[in-house]
């Protein structure tokens, strides 16, 4: 840990600063490439505006409205493109790409359907901030707005969904859009931006004149932090004794890890991250006091109620993180940091808003306490806290399961112990395996941990992972997927089989829809309606119809084995790990709920065991006559009619009537 | 309560139908909408009249400033702005009747724009009140149809 502040406060002495110019350059050649001046058809003119922005990866599918595109890609030799198997898979993978490493990713696909399977990935990357650049193939200008085949307003679909879109209405502006979306795709609050292009404008000849500048006067993001307010936040910081930092996935984006640490070492402020946030604090530090919310340990989110002042650094009072937002932290104070106006008072006032690059927001804050000469006032606090630490565990060996059953918590922290935290990567479906994976892999780094956490997109972390393994191809790459999740987009097996990209798929398999399952279990009286997936496929032998490595394990003593082969395989790897559906995922606060009202939390006080458990719910009796429904929607009006004593129909006899009329 | 909207935007296409779905996406009602070209023929202007609480309304300014499509954005409320809408009234006007009409229309300044056996149409222009006095007055006439364009806003001078 020692090194990591050391080596945070190397980067600390250097401050690059950050500009909307600097963030949303080219990182290719922009106009000094070999192909500026030339003439071409627009189609190569798309290809060459790729590498003028040093894009290498490309993922994709084409179709007949991209095919120009494609032709002029067959000649590319700096971007490699890499096919999905779903217009989806291909938009994730970008996604993933982006993610792990801050560059914007590109997927390209044709129009029509092609365009309209991307929708979900680029609602995924817009809910969670990815900087993409998705280009469709459009039918001819000639015929937009005819119904013609394969036709779809794709920019009107994505409307809600993407930072900006463009038409391409002509080849002159062609490369002024590319980029315009690249710099808009990479800058402020980062996003998905798509550009649509009709075919004939990819069939037409242009020069290619590629620029380095934009100037889009209505788009300048706020990097700089307003100086008063940055002196109004140091204020709050020197007075708070309850302090803590609140950490999400803005200090991913804004690159500030090295900040956040060194303010929080400085001041001695705990920690809590966000899912978004995730390895932009190191777990190792005693201060981080890991996740925070819905599924957070106990003492992080006592102390989130608890505190005087929240410093809230790229996060935005998710309704995952704040439970119920009217009795959120109810004595803090707020400083609020984002370059999104926006985020600021949506859900919780701002005593100090600070509108600007967290990295640079930070840097001000710090030499402003230094200059102040402030010290740490947070013994008591910590202790505080660390008490609640002992004592809420969010994990505890002594638990009592069965012995014979693998626990899912025990299968994270092994495959935590066993991954190199800077070597990694982990990428999550949406579920339950999810909560598991944010609350027990251990993470050092940013870009380390990634998952769909605003739009909870199941089927994304897979290709995301392809997308990731790709982009780092010497960092082991590891998807923690649910059953459920893993069936919806499994079909990119084939992709990563194709091109070689040996990621690991860990399935925790517990045959049904886990979560949803959970709160059935909890909130809905045991009424598994549509959540049993019972009988899944054999995700072993799937594994090697796709050419895969795979094994399924039942027993909890296979564990650490199957973990370890699976990582030693130079090959793709599934990895089935059979848990029963009756594990949920705790510590949990219920929808609506105060953040501090926490259910199935541990409390050694009492034991190795969770407490404040929900009530068994009622199990309804699964068959119910007609009367009985009527009864339940009429508050009991059918059956409590005093004069009504005739017999009842069964529930059979009805049934039989109802067949024996039609 | 009611919000008057100045939004300048890029006069492209769609560019409309990104701020008037910002605004509906989040549950409001536009009730009432023009857009024009301004001084600079590659801007527009769009003035909307919103219904939303202060909270929402901060809101949805804020989020149509993320708009890059949008240039700058006034809220022309509360600072006795300049407000006019036009109204086109087709009242029913038997013969006898009409000079009674054309002689509200006079008082309010509006013009007959068109003359049926039946019926008289009007054009009008002013703020919201005037207008709604006219037509207050045509009801008593019986109105055959009401078309009327959205609410435009300026502001004043004062600071100029």
């Amino acid at each position: 840990m020692t090194d990591k502040i050391s080596s945070a406060n190397d980067a600390f002495k250097s401050p690059a600063k950050r500009t909307a110019t600097s963030v949303g350059a080219p990182r290719g050649g922009g106009s000094r490439t070999e192909k500026q001046g030339k003439r071409m058809l627009g189609a190569e003119a798309v290809v060459a505006s790729l590498e003028a922005e040093g894009v290498d990866t490309v993922f994709g599918y084409p179709g007949g409205q991209a095919i120009k595109i494609y032709d002029a890609l067959y000649d590319s030799h700096q971007l490699k493109h890499v096919l999905a198997r779903h217009e989806q898979g291909a938009v994730h993978m970008a996604d993933g790409y982006a993610r792990s490493t801050g560059r914007p990713g590109v997927a390209i696909v044709t129009s029509g359907p092609g365009a309209t399977n991307t929708v979900t990935g680029i609602a995924t990357a817009y809910m969670d901030s990815v900087p993409l650049v998705v280009i469709t193939g459009q039918v001819p200008r000639a015929v937009i707005g005819t119904d013609s085949f394969q036709e779809s307003d794709i920019v009107g679909i994505t409307m809600p969904v993407v930072k900006h879109s463009f038409l391409l209405q002509s080849t002159d502006e062609l490369t002024s859009t590319f980029r315009e979306a690249f710099h808009i795709a990479t800058t402020g609050r980062p996003g998905p931006v798509l550009i649509d292009i009709p075919s004939d404008i990819a069939g037409s000849e242009m020069v290619f004149e590629y620029p380095d500048e934009v100037n889009i006067p209505s788009y300048k993001p706020t990097y700089r932090g307003n100086a008063k307010q940055i002196r109004a936040a140091c204020r709050l910081i020197e007075d708070a004794r309850r302090p803590l930092l609140y950490v999400g996935g803005g200090c991913v984006i804004s690159d500030a890890s090295a900040e956040v640490i060194r303010l929080a070492n400085m001041m001695q402020i705990p920690v809590v991250t966000t899912l978004m946030g995730k390895g932009a604090y190191p777990i190792s530090d005693p201060l981080n006091l890991g996740p925070v919310g819905m599924h957070g340990a106990k003492y992080s989110n006592l102390a989130m109620t608890e505190a005087d002042l929240i410093i809230a650094c790229g996060a935005r009072f998710s309704d995952r993180v704040t439970g119920r937002p009217d009795k959120f932290a109810p004595n803090a104070k707020v400083i609020h940091i984002d370059i999104d106006p926006a985020e600021i008072g949506k859900i919780r006032e701002a005593q100090v808003p600070i509108v600007g690059d967290l990295k640079g927001v930070l840097q001000g804050l710090i030499s402003q306490l230094e200059k102040d000469g402030a010290s740490p006032r947070t013994e008591a606090w910590l202790a505080e806290i660390n008490q609640w630490r002992d004592r809420y565990p969010i994990y505890h060996a002594g638990l009592k399961d069965d012995e014979s059953q693998i626990v899912p918590e025990r299968v994270m922290i092994e495959l935590s112990r066993q991954l190199d935290p800077d070597a990694s990567i982990v990428v999550t479906e949406v579920g339950q395996h999810q909560m598991w994976a944010h609350q027990f892999i251990d993470r050092e780094r940013v870009r380390t941990f990634l998952s769909s956490g605003g739009l909870g997109t199941m089927g994304f972390g897979f290709p995301a992972a392809i997308g990731a393994a790709i982009a780092n191809p010497e960092a082991q790459v590891v998807c923690i997927a649910g059953d459920g999740s893993f069936q919806m987009n499994s079909q990119e097996m084939a992709t990563a089989a194709i091109n070689g990209v040996p990621v690991k798929v860990l399935i925790m398999d517990n045959r049904c829809l886990g979560m949803v399952h959970q709160w059935q279990k909890l909130f809905y009286k045991e009424r598994y309606s549509e959540t049993l997936l019972e009988p899944n496929p054999d995700f072993v032998k799937l594994a090697q119809a796709y050419a895969w490595e795979g094994r399924r394990i039942t027993r909890p003593e296979e564990v650490a084995d199957a973990i370890a082969e699976m990582l030693a395989s130079p090959k793709p790897y599934l990895l089935d790990v059979a848990i029963s559906r009756d594990q949920n995922v705790y510590p949990m606060v219920a929808p609506g709920s105060a953040l501090d009202d926490v259910m199935g939390a541990i409390d050694v006080a009492v034991g190795a065991v969770r407490t404040d458990m929900p009530a068994p719910s009622q199990a309804a009796s699964p068959k119910k006559s007609p009367c009985a429904t009527i009864d339940e929607q009429f508050g009991g009006r059918w059956e409590a009619e005093p004069g009504d004593t005739a017999e009842r129909l069964s529930l059979e006899d009805f049934e039989a009537e109802k067949g024996g009329s039609r | 309560m009611k919000h008057v909207l100045s939004v300048l935007v890029e006069n492209k296409p769609g560019v409309l139908s990104r701020v008037t779905g910002l605004v509906s996406r989040r549950g409001f009602n536009i009730e009432s909408l023009s857009v024009g070209p301004v001084e600079d023929p590659t801007m527009s202007r769009v003035t909307a009249v919103v219904d939303a609480d202060d909270v929402a309304y901060e809101q949805i300014t804020k989020q149509l400033h993320k708009l890059i499509s949008v240039h700058k954005i006034t809220d022309l409320t509360d600072d006795g702005a300049i407000e006019r809408e036009l109204v086109l009234f087709k009242v029913n006007a038997a013969p006898e009747r009409r000079n009674e009409i054309i002689e509200i229309s006079n008082i309010f300044r509006a013009k007959i724009v068109d003359v049926g056996r039946n019926s008289l149409t009007i054009e009008a222009t002013g703020d919201a009140s005037k207008l709604k006095g006219l037509e207050d007055l045509f009801r008593a006439y019986g109105i055959k149809e009401i078309v009327r364009t959205g609410k435009i806003a300026m502001s004043r001078n004062a600071k100029d």
